[in-house]
């Protein structure tokens, strides 16, 4: 039993950090985000070159063979720069289902290497989301047709663009019809490989809603230290401080709930659904709640399109639904705890 | 990261198991916060310590097993999924023993562990006076060094179980004209010293659960002091930090309340879902059960990593106490009218004993430091905002 991250992962985590800390900068990102295309290649060849789009990239297929525990900390990195979609949904999620694929299938040696080396954009479409994020720009398109899952040129999709608060989400209605040219897979295997397609897409947003929340806060903490009034930093009074430790609380308390299902997921164990919902849940209320509290403690600056803050709450307030809204997790878990012959209580937490 | 059990502690869990299965209690013990109940409570503790149950993760020569943090886990999950009494020495074992362990002097250790393992000396606080509450920095209790004796004079207050304990620990000033938490020293006082008077207060559950106690000219030993005189503040911190962090509110006994409250609403799901938040709350109950549980687990491991807790130990506190109060007002909802009525009240049925929780729910958050004064403490030694 050793529930804690090895150092490699801790300093991968720490040099991404400091690298997207110096050219992910909110201005840099809001530059990006009046263009139409809203995406940067210049920022996405340089985190490849950071090695960050090869992390769960076989290394057989020229990766660096990490799984989803590295990711639980990788995707919290990407929230707190507020990240655009694609990179998670490209290096993550969409590289976890075709590294699920049998070792001989063709799609492999065609795209893992390039999702490795950063010249691939894949978009993913799952019927949980309504619409898929950057299926513009995408090269590729994953998506599900039954228990068939199709990799699609974007060439051979029509999407209709549909304006999203968050101004870094690239939102599309896809509309498409799959060949035998496009099909991955379908039957057994392919229920099996959507299934962990939507598990490991939560996921990816549940650790970028904590990463969100996270940046929330202390984009609140230096706002209410230096803020003064009645001659004091605003810090100081306890009604705002008691609104932060909240979230602090919130925070602490999601995170190793994300990183159990993390682990869950990368060892295929049979739960790991109901606990990418519960990690999913946990998130969603640290970051609804680092939103609130950070825009009150803000003031009418939190309600300016000038301050940050908007740029991190606008998209926490997008994650929250996708990849399966609250309902949708909730219900995973309570078909379980509900369930006759749940195993509930104490002793039973690791229990697969 | 490696989220299965050793061979080990695998064997260890069913040991824990096996022996529980044995040697539990056939029949509920009374209250603890009754005299009867309390000496009940002290036998059933005199079992465990036989066993060497009591204190799993204590070194064998204190009266322990000598476990590591995540043995202590294990045996908490058996002991609460059990369903196992109260334990009626947590003050002394669980806060002034790891307290002895890190401040201790080898004497003081040999002398007061294994007696306390066993429970042959029971534990109270002494932290509160009538004018320092939160505030705990302003006690004004005095111990005035003679020769090798402090002489002690004041009034410490909500000390818990103090009129069946037999020692207490907390802190009194030692130098004078000290003020806040210089020159406070952290002393250990036999209740049945001469001087010491003890008043019980009926707590909300109409029992003498905690206590007043009055130190008129009580000599206590200069070695019955922890730490350096007039270094008790950080001593008392430390235990402090046991109060609100894990060892006194392991997640077993909360994952055994939500459980037992999942089962609650299952029995009375027809009346129930005519309330449609009531589903919702007893999943958010488990799951903040579960919750805490991940974050014990995660703790222990950052702690064998060499982290320490610090202020996180507040976030705990505050994670737990509003937890038990959710999962009980969520009970009470969901029993409607039966749930007032006494565990003996012939109609009372399986609303039985939430009541008691209930009650008990409510000092949760004002206990071990207020959960005002566990926000102020994240605040500003997490977030480093200003005092």
């Amino acid at each position: 039993m050793d529930f804690t991250f090895s150092d490699d992962q801790l300093s991968f985590r720490e040099a991404i950090s400091r690298f997207l800390m110096t050219e992910a900068a909110p201005e840099m990102l809001r530059e990006i985000w009046d263009t139409d295309a809203g995406r940067s290649p210049d920022l996405r060849s340089k985190i490849a070159a950071q090695g960050l789009t090869a992390l769960s990239v076989p290394e057989a297929e020229g990766g660096l063979g990490m799984d989803d525990v590295a990711w639980a900390l990788m995707t919290q990195e990407l929230g707190y720069y507020a990240i655009p979609d694609s990179l998670a949904d490209t290096a993550y999620v969409a590289a976890g289902l075709l590294a699920g694929l049998p070792a001989d299938h063709p799609a492999r040696a065609r795209l893992l290497p390039r999702i490795a080396d950063g010249s691939v954009r894949l978009a993913i479409g799952h019927p949980v989301n309504p619409l898929v994020s950057d299926a513009q720009l995408a090269e590729v398109l994953i998506l599900l047709d039954g228990d068939a899952v199709h990799a699609v040129p974007r060439a051979e999709v029509d999407v209709e663009a549909n304006p999203s608060i968050d101004a870094s989400r690239r939102l599309g209605r896809v509309s498409w019809q799959g060949t035998a040219a496009t099909l991955l897979i379908d039957g057994e295997q392919g229920r099996k490989l959507q299934a962990q397609l939507l598990d490991r897409g939560a996921l990816s947003v549940a650790g970028q809603l904590l990463g969100l929340a996270q940046r929330m806060l202390d984009l609140s903490v230096d706002y209410v230290a230096q803020r003064k009034q009645f001659g004091k930093p605003i810090g100081s009074f306890q009604a705002v401080k008691h609104h932060l430790a909240d979230v602090a609380r919130q925070i602490e308390q999601a995170k190793p709930v994300l990183y159990r299902a993390a682990h869950g997921l990368a060892r295929g164990d049979a739960s790991a659904g109901r606990w990418v919902s519960q990690a999913r849940l946990a998130c969603c209320e640290a970051s609804w709640l680092a939103a609130r509290k950070g825009i009150q403690v803000h003031g009418a600056m939190g309600y300016t399109w000038e301050v940050d803050l908007q740029m991190f709450m606008k998209r926490a307030w997008s994650l929250d639904a996708a990849w399966g809204d609250r309902g949708f997790h909730k219900s995973r878990v309570g078909d379980y705890l509900f369930a006759a012959g749940a195993r509930l209580g104490p002793g039973h937490t690791f229990e697969d | 990261m490696e989220l299965t059990y050793t061979p080990e502690q695998i064997a260890f869990r069913a040991e824990v198991r096996a022996w529980l299965k044995d040697n539990l209690p056939r029949q509920p013990l009374a209250s603890y916060d009754t005299r009867e109940g309390f000496e009940q409570h002290r036998a059933w503790e005199a079992k465990l310590f036989d066993s060497r149950l009591s204190m799993v993760m204590w070194p064998a020569e204190l009266g322990g097993r000598g476990c590591g943090l995540i043995e202590w886990l294990i045996f908490e999950e058996e002991y609460y999924g059990a369903g196992a009494p109260m334990r009626v020495n947590q003050n002394g074992q669980l806060l002034l023993g790891p307290t002895l362990m890190e401040f201790g002097t080898e004497q003081q250790k040999q002398r007061f562990l294994p007696r306390m393992a066993a429970s042959l000396d029971m534990w109270a606080q002494g932290w509160s006076e009538p004018n320092a509450g939160s505030d705990m920095a302003a006690i004004t209790s005095k111990a005035v060094l003679e020769g090798d004796h402090y002489v002690l004079n004041g009034q410490k207050t909500w000390s818990t179980r103090a009129i069946f304990a037999d020692w207490l620990f907390g802190l009194f000033r030692s130098e004078p004209g000290s003020s806040r938490h210089h020159g406070l020293s952290f002393l250990m006082v036999p209740l049945d010293a001469p001087g010491v008077s003890i008043r019980p207060i009926k707590a909300l559950n109409g029992k003498d659960a905690f206590a007043e106690v009055f130190f008129d000219d009580v000599r206590v030993p200069v070695d019955n002091r922890i730490g350096a005189q007039g270094e008790g503040w950080h001593v008392a911190m430390a235990t402090a930090g046991f109060e609100r962090g894990l060892l006194l509110r392991s997640p077993a006994r909360f994952q055994y309340t939500a459980r037992k409250l999942v089962e609650l609403y299952l029995a009375h799901q027809a009346s129930a879902d005519r309330d449609p938040g009531l589903r919702d709350a007893v999943q958010d109950c488990w799951m903040g059960a579960e919750a805490y549980a991940l974050s014990a687990y995660h703790t222990v491991g950052r702690l064998s990593q060499g982290a320490q807790i610090g202020a996180e130990s507040s976030i705990n506190k505050i994670i737990w106490s509003e937890l038990d109060l959710k999962m009980h007002d969520t009970a009470m909802r969901l029993l409607g009218a039966r749930g007032e009525l006494l565990a003996g009240a012939p109609a009372a049925g399986d609303a039985a004993g939430w009541l008691e929780g209930f009650l008990f729910a409510q000092s949760g958050p004002i206990y071990a430091g207020t959960n005002e004064i566990q926000r102020n403490i994240i605040a500003e030694r997490m977030l480093g905002l200003p005092k």
